[in-house]
C-alpha cells in the first residue's frame, strides 16, 4: 500500500513538473531538436546535473541507499532504439512520458502519438524473438554498466580506478555547466533571417 | 506563488531543473528511478489480457510466478506478465498519477489554447491548418518512438534523464544515437519559424 502511495505522490509530482518545464508542449520539444531556443535543453541539462548531485552526494553521506539505483543493460539495440525513437521524437515532438502528459492537458494530436505507440509497443512484442536472434540484444561492456565503480552496488564499471560517486558527483556540476554555457539558440531560421529583407 | 502557479509560460530554466531534479532524486531516495515507456507494454498486455485471457497465465517455473505465450512479455522471470496479472503495481500507478499531476498543472495554468490542441505553432506554420496530416505525422512518431524505446530498453525518462543521472553507460549510448537522429530530422523538417 506504501508503494502505491508513493506512487501517486512522485508520479503527481512528475507530471506537474513536466508540465511546468514546458515539456508537455511538442512546439518547446521541436524548437529544442532544431535548435531555435534550448531553454528545454538547459532544463533537462540541469535537471540531470541537480539529480545526479543529489544521488552520489546522498550516497556519499549515507543517506541514500545505493540498492535504490537501477542501471540498464548496454547493447548495440540501445543506440539503434535511441535512432528510431530520435526520428519519431523530432517529428511528433513528444516522447512516451510528455506524450501521456500532453495527453492530460488537452492535446488531441497526443492521443494519436499514444494511439502509435501502443502500436509500435506491440510490434516489439512481437518481433522480439527475431530482434533476440539478430543478437543486438547481446550485452557490451558487462551489461549493466556504470562509468566508474559505486560503493554498495555489484555494476560492471567502464573505468575501474575511480570513484564513482566521485564521478557522479563531478558529471552532476559539469552538467549544470554546461547548462549554463549553452546558448540560448543555435540555429536562425528562413522566417528569422529573411526579417526585413522583404 | 498564486500568480506564478497561473503563469502559462514555462519555468525558467534553473527553476525548472531544479524541480525536475528533485523530483528524479526524490524518486530514487524513496523507491527506484522513474521509467514510463514500459508502461506501453504493461496497457498492451492488458488489452491483449482482455480478448484472449490465455496470453499471461501463472506459472511456478517463472520466477515472477507468471508467465506468457509472448516471448518478450515473458522475459527476465515473467516481470511483465506479473505486471500485467497485478496492474495495481508502483510502475503502473505511477504513469497514471503522472498523467493526473500535468491535467492538474494545465487547468491552474488555464489549460491549452484551443488551435494548440489539435497541433503546436511550429507545425502548423511549416505544414499547414490540416488537422489530420499532424494526427497521421503523430501516429506514425508514436509508433517509432515506442518501438525505438523497447528495443533501446528505456525512454526519454528512463535511459536519458535517469540513465545519465545515475553514470549508467546505456544511458549515454541511448542519448547520443536519440540526438544523432533527432536534431538532424528536426532541423531538416521544420525550417520556418513559430
Amino acid at each position: 500500500m506504501t508503494s502505491i502511495f508513493l506512487a501517486l505522490l512522485i508520479g503527481a509530482a512528475f507530471g506537474f513538473a513536466l508540465d511546468r518545464v514546458g515539456a508537455t508542449n511538442p512546439g518547446y520539444i521541436i524548437r529544442m531538436l532544431n535548435l531555435t531556443d534550448l531553454h528545454l535543453m538547459k532544463t533537462i541539462l540541469s535537471g540531470i546535473g541537480v539529480a545526479s548531485i543529489l544521488v552520489f552526494g546522498g550516497i556519499m553521506l549515507g543517506l541514500l541507499d545505493p540498492g535504490h539505483l537501477s542501471v540498464k543493460s548496454a547493447y548495440i539495440g540501445v543506440f539503434i532504439g535511441g535512432i528510431i525513437l530520435g526520428l519519431g521524437f523530432a517529428v511528433a515532438g513528444y516522447c512516451p512520458g510528455t506524450g501521456l502528459t500532453a495527453l492530460a492537458t488537452g492535446r488531441v494530436d497526443a492521443l494519436f502519438f499514444i494511439v502509435g505507440g501502443l502500436l509500435g509497443a506491440a510490434a516489439y512484442m512481437g518481433s522480439y524473438a527475431w530482434v533476440r536472434s539478430t543478437g543486438v540484444l547481446a550485452e557490451i561492456a558487462g551489461g549493466k554498466a556504470t562509468l566508474a565503480p559505486i560503493t554498495g552496488t555489484k555494476y560492471p564499471a567502464l573505468f575501474a580506478g575511480t570513484s564513482g560517486e566521485l564521478l557522479g558527483l563531478i558529471l552532476g556540476f559539469a552538467f549544470i555547466l554546461i547548462a549554463v554555457l549553452l546558448p540560448s539558440r543555435i540555429v536562425r531560421t528562413e522566417s528569422e533571417n529573411t526579417v526585413g529583407s522583404r | 506563488m498564486a500568480q506564478l502557479l497561473k503563469r502559462n509560460v514555462p519555468l525558467s530554466w534553473p527553476v525548472g531543473g531544479l524541480l525536475l531534479g528533485v523530483v528524479f532524486f526524490a524518486a530514487v531516495m524513496l523507491v527506484k528511478p522513474i521509467g514510463v515507456s514500459t508502461q506501453f507494454v504493461i496497457l498492451d498486455g492488458l488489452l491483449w489480457d482482455a480478448v484472449d485471457q490465455t496470453v499471461v497465465v501463472a506459472s511456478d517455473q517463472a520466477k515472477s510466478g507468471y508467465t506468457s505465450t509472448n516471448a518478450y512479455l515473458a522475459k527476465s522471470g515473467g516481470k511483465y506478465a506479473k505486471s500485467i496479472a497485478n496492474p495495481l503495481n508502483y510502475s503502473f500507478v505511477f504513469v497514471i498519477a503522472m498523467m493526473l499531476g500535468a491535467l492538474g498543472s494545465a487547468v491552474i495554468r488555464g489549460g491549452v489554447e484551443k488551435n494548440e490542441r489539435t497541433m503546436p505553432a511550429i507545425w502548423r506554420s511549416n505544414f499547414g491548418d490540416t488537422p489530420w496530416r499532424r494526427y497521421l505525422a503523430a501516429f506514425i512518431a508514436g509508433f517509432l518512438v515506442l518501438y525505438g524505446a523497447r528495443l533501446a530498453g528505456g525512454c526519454t525518462s528512463g535511459h536519458m534523464m535517469s540513465g545519465m543521472m545515475q553514470t549508467a553507460l546505456s544511458g549515454y549510448i541511448f542519448s547520443a544515437g536519440a540526438f544523432l537522429a533527432a536534431i538532424p530530422m528536426a532541423l531538416y523538417m521544420f525550417r520556418k519559424e513559430v
